[in-house]
Formats: structure tokens, sequence, C-alpha cells
């Protein structure tokens, strides 16, 4: 298995070299952000108001941390299942984010905005997140505090493992997977 | 009678709140262990692999093993010979919650109103299901229950005429539909018989069992090696990424029918299948 290396901000050349199907380590910045704050951020966008963060180039990971132990950066860290952002998947990647991170299948509408938009959809283990967080070297809540688990904070990774799932050529693992080994009675 | 303090109740469900997100219990470790050496799917092995290392860091670092710790789901068996003393039963199982969780540095899941949501901030209230038994003891387990998993779950009222096919078809397609979304490898708890609420009850239930032990009744262990098999034909695979290893187990529980229904109902659960138990 290949392994790419990959890091935000990234270019619409280095998401046209991603396939789905990869497997990639990520390091340097992503941020988190999950149901409540996807609607809130969604609710800026349609208000004309600024976002909180600028997600050009930037990668968002659909987490919902644990609390961290004393002395620790971070509690786990796993993916939430994704197609509850699909909703505001598209308005985010209009906003020029050119990833995003979770667990689970996408709607078709998230999946034609990743072709249109020169973007992808990426899953990490689902459930692994005493694992994931060993990768998470720091933290800090950068919007909506008030949200608890669900506040946006910016994560500096080192080696985080993803899969792609969806490349912006239009192909989903999660199909082709399920084709290659399903067997017919 | 024997008198039982509540107190006990509480500091017994702190406790197991954060033994369940901490440890994994070792059938589904082994389980995890045994569907590696058949995983064809290279992708779907590592996935195994990442799943076996990740139990083992959050053991050893005493760390919930999926960051949804989950909604604290209660089973209490209550023995009608004990007298209960000190305080109100549920409100002692919210303490123990409430003290686990935070103790434990769990995540609070719960949000007060499920329309406007506002979270608790100390995962309570649980959800509590309680059985009067013969006997003057009390057993309470916990099964915290992730929403990922939770949301792929379905209930169906089967009509009679539908039979044994009907309930199979209904439990592959909920698996089938699920898909990638609640981080397979799965476990799914099957409800039979009952009314529309009980049949519910009784798929999270059969989480319960100890992960692979088939249904003493040899026709619905039958059916449970049929389900096994045909979900795990559907190449959903570790992760969704494609693979032989769609479920871990399923585990059908029954009960008795009105002569007009047929009710059936899918609990899914993910691969972290947590539950802690102990006997006060």
């Amino acid at each position: 298995m290949t392994v790419k290396r990959i890091s935000a901000p990234l270019s619409d050349e280095d998401i046209m070299e991603l396939k789905a199907g990869d497997n990639v380590l990520i390091s340097g910045v992503i941020y988190t952000g999950r149901d409540a704050a996807h609607k809130k951020l969604t609710e800026l966008v349609e208000a004309g108001e600024p976002l909180p963060v600028d997600f050009t180039g930037q990668m968002i990971y659909y987490v919902g941390p644990s609390p961290a132990k004393p002395g620790k950066v971070i509690g786990s860290a796993g993916p939430t299942t994704s197609g509850r952002m699909d909703a505001y998947t598209p308005t985010m990647l209009e906003q020029g984010l050119k990833a995003c991170i979770g667990k689970g299948s996408r709607n078709k509408a998230v999946k034609d905005a990743l072709v249109k938009h020169k973007a992808v959809y990426l899953a990490s283990t689902g459930g692994a997140a005493a694992l994931l967080a060993r990768t998470i070297k720091k933290a800090e809540v950068v919007a909506y505090p008030e949200l608890g688990p669900e506040a946006i904070y910016r994560l500096e990774v080192e080696d985080f493992p993803a899969t792609v799932v969806n490349d912006a050529h239009g192909t989903d693992i999660y199909e082709v997977g399920r084709q290659e080994y399903a067997l017919n009675d | 009678m024997r008198e039982v303090n509540v107190a006990a109740i509480t500091d017994a469900i702190a406790e197991l709140s954060m033994d369940a997100n901490y440890n994994l219990g070792d059938d589904v470790l082994k389980s995890f262990k045994d569907a590696l050496e058949k995983e064809t799917s290279p992708t779907g092995k590592a996935v195994l692999e990442q799943l076996i290392e990740n139990a083992q860091i959050a053991k050893e670092e005493q760390v919930p093993m999926c960051q949804d710790t989950g909604y604290a789901v209660i089973f209490v068996e209550l023995g009608q010979e004990v007298n209960l003393v000190g305080g109100d039963l549920y409100e002692a199982i919210n303490e123990g919650v409430r003290r686990g969780y935070g103790d434990g540095y769990l995540r609070k899941s719960i949000v007060s109103d499920p329309i406007n949501r506002v979270n608790t901030k100390d995962n309570t209230p649980a959800v509590v299901h309680v059985d009067i038994v013969p006997g003057d003891k009390v057993k309470v387990t916990i099964a915290p229950k992730g929403g990922g998993s939770e949301n792929m779950s379905a209930v169906k009222m089967l009509k009679p005429s539908d039979g044994a096919k009907g309930v199979v078809d209904f439990v592959v397609e909920a698996a089938s539909n699920a898909g990638s979304n609640p981080c397979p490898p799965i476990v799914i708890g099957v409800g039979i018989g009952g009314t529309f609420e009980k049949v519910a009850y009784l798929a999270k239930k059969a989480l319960l069992r100890e992960l692979g032990q088939p249904n003493p009744d040899p026709f619905y262990a039958e059916m449970e090696k049929e389900l096994l098999e045909k979900i795990n034909k559907l190449g959903i695979g570790p992760q969704g990424f494609g693979g032989r290893t769609t479920a871990l187990a399923v585990h059908i529980e029954t009960y008795p029918a009105h002569i007009a229904s047929m009710p059936a109902a899918v609990n899914i659960n993910c691969h972290a299948a947590r539950h802690k138990e102990r006997v006060i």
C-alpha cells in the first residue's frame, strides 16, 4: 500500500493527485467542526457575514473529542458520521474548503460538489479514537467554545492516517470496495 | 427483605461508565483477531489491526476507546426481595453517570431537548430499563451507545405471513443500508415479536450477550448464523472500504407476538461493543 503525505493548505494540483483508495498521512493544521458548528458556519455564509476561520485550502475533521485528561493535549478523537454534514458541505466547499475528514458515505450533492470545487472526502477509522489522538500534538479552541465537544478546534497533527473515499474525479471507494468483495449467491 | 442503599448503585454506575469506555471486552478483542485471520482485503486487515491497537492504547492509558462515549443505557435487574433505601433509584443512576462521565473525562453527548439542542454537560439523563426479577440482588449493566451506529437502527412492523424470510430480508437490508456509516465491523441486535416498543428493547438487549454466543433455541441460532453469513457477503468490510468482515455477530432475542403482528427491530452497534455489569 502506497501512502501519500499531505498538509494544508491544499492546492487544486494537490487535490487532483489524490485518488479514491489512497492512504494518506496528514501533518500540519486541521480544523474540527461537526453538526452544530456547521450549522452556525452556514448561517453566517447565508447572512453574508465573515467566518471565524479562513477555510481556503484547509481541511475540516468531523470530530467531537472527549475531554483531555490532565497532561494530555486532547481526549480521544475519532471521526463522527459525515452524512450528517451533507446539508452543509457544498456551502463549505464554496468557501474554499479542500478536504473533509469523517467516516461513512456522502450524498450525491456532496460528491458532485467535490468534483466541481476540486476537493476530497477522506475517512479515518471510526472508533480508533485513542490511536488517532496520539497523532494530535496541539489543540486549541478557535470558535464556539460554548458548544463544548462541538466547538471548532485548530489541531496540529503529525502523520494522522486517513483514506481517500471520494476523490475530485468522481470515484467512491465505498462503492468500488464493496463491489469488489460482494459475493452473490 | 434485603436493604440496598442506592449509593452503592451510584458507585457501581460511576465505575462501570469508565470501565466500559476504557476496557474493551475480551470477547470483542477475540472476534477482531478471528476476523483478522479471515479477512482478505488488505485495507480491511489494516483497519482491524488499528482497532486491536486502539483497544490496547485505550486500556493502557485508561482513555476512551472511542470519543463517542455514548448515551448511558442502563439495564437494572432488581430482585423483588430488595428494599432500596437512601434515595430515588433513577436519581442514583443519573448521579453515577454524572460522576463517571465527569471523573473519567468521558464526552458529554446528551442534549436536554431533541429539537432545541442544549448540552446537559454531564451526560445525563441515562436511559434506564428496570426488570423486576426473583431474588435479593441488584444487577446493573451499562451499555454506552454511540450515536453513529444507533442512527442506522430500524424497526419494522412485519406481517405474520412474511415469516422468517421477511425478518432475514429486513435485517440484511438494514445492514446494507447502514453501509460504512455505523463503523463496521458491526454487532447486530435483532428483536422479533412483542409489540412496537418491546421489540426495540429486545434488539438492544441482544447486544448485551457475549459476542458470538448463539441463541439457546437452535432455530434462532441457525437464523443468526444465516444472517451473519448473508451480511458478510455484502462486501462492505471493515469501515466500509470493502472486505469480508462487515459484522462480527448477529444476536436475536424474541418474545411472544399478537396473532396479527410480527414486529422486528435491528439495533446496530459499532465494533466498540461496550457493556459492563455488576451484581450488588
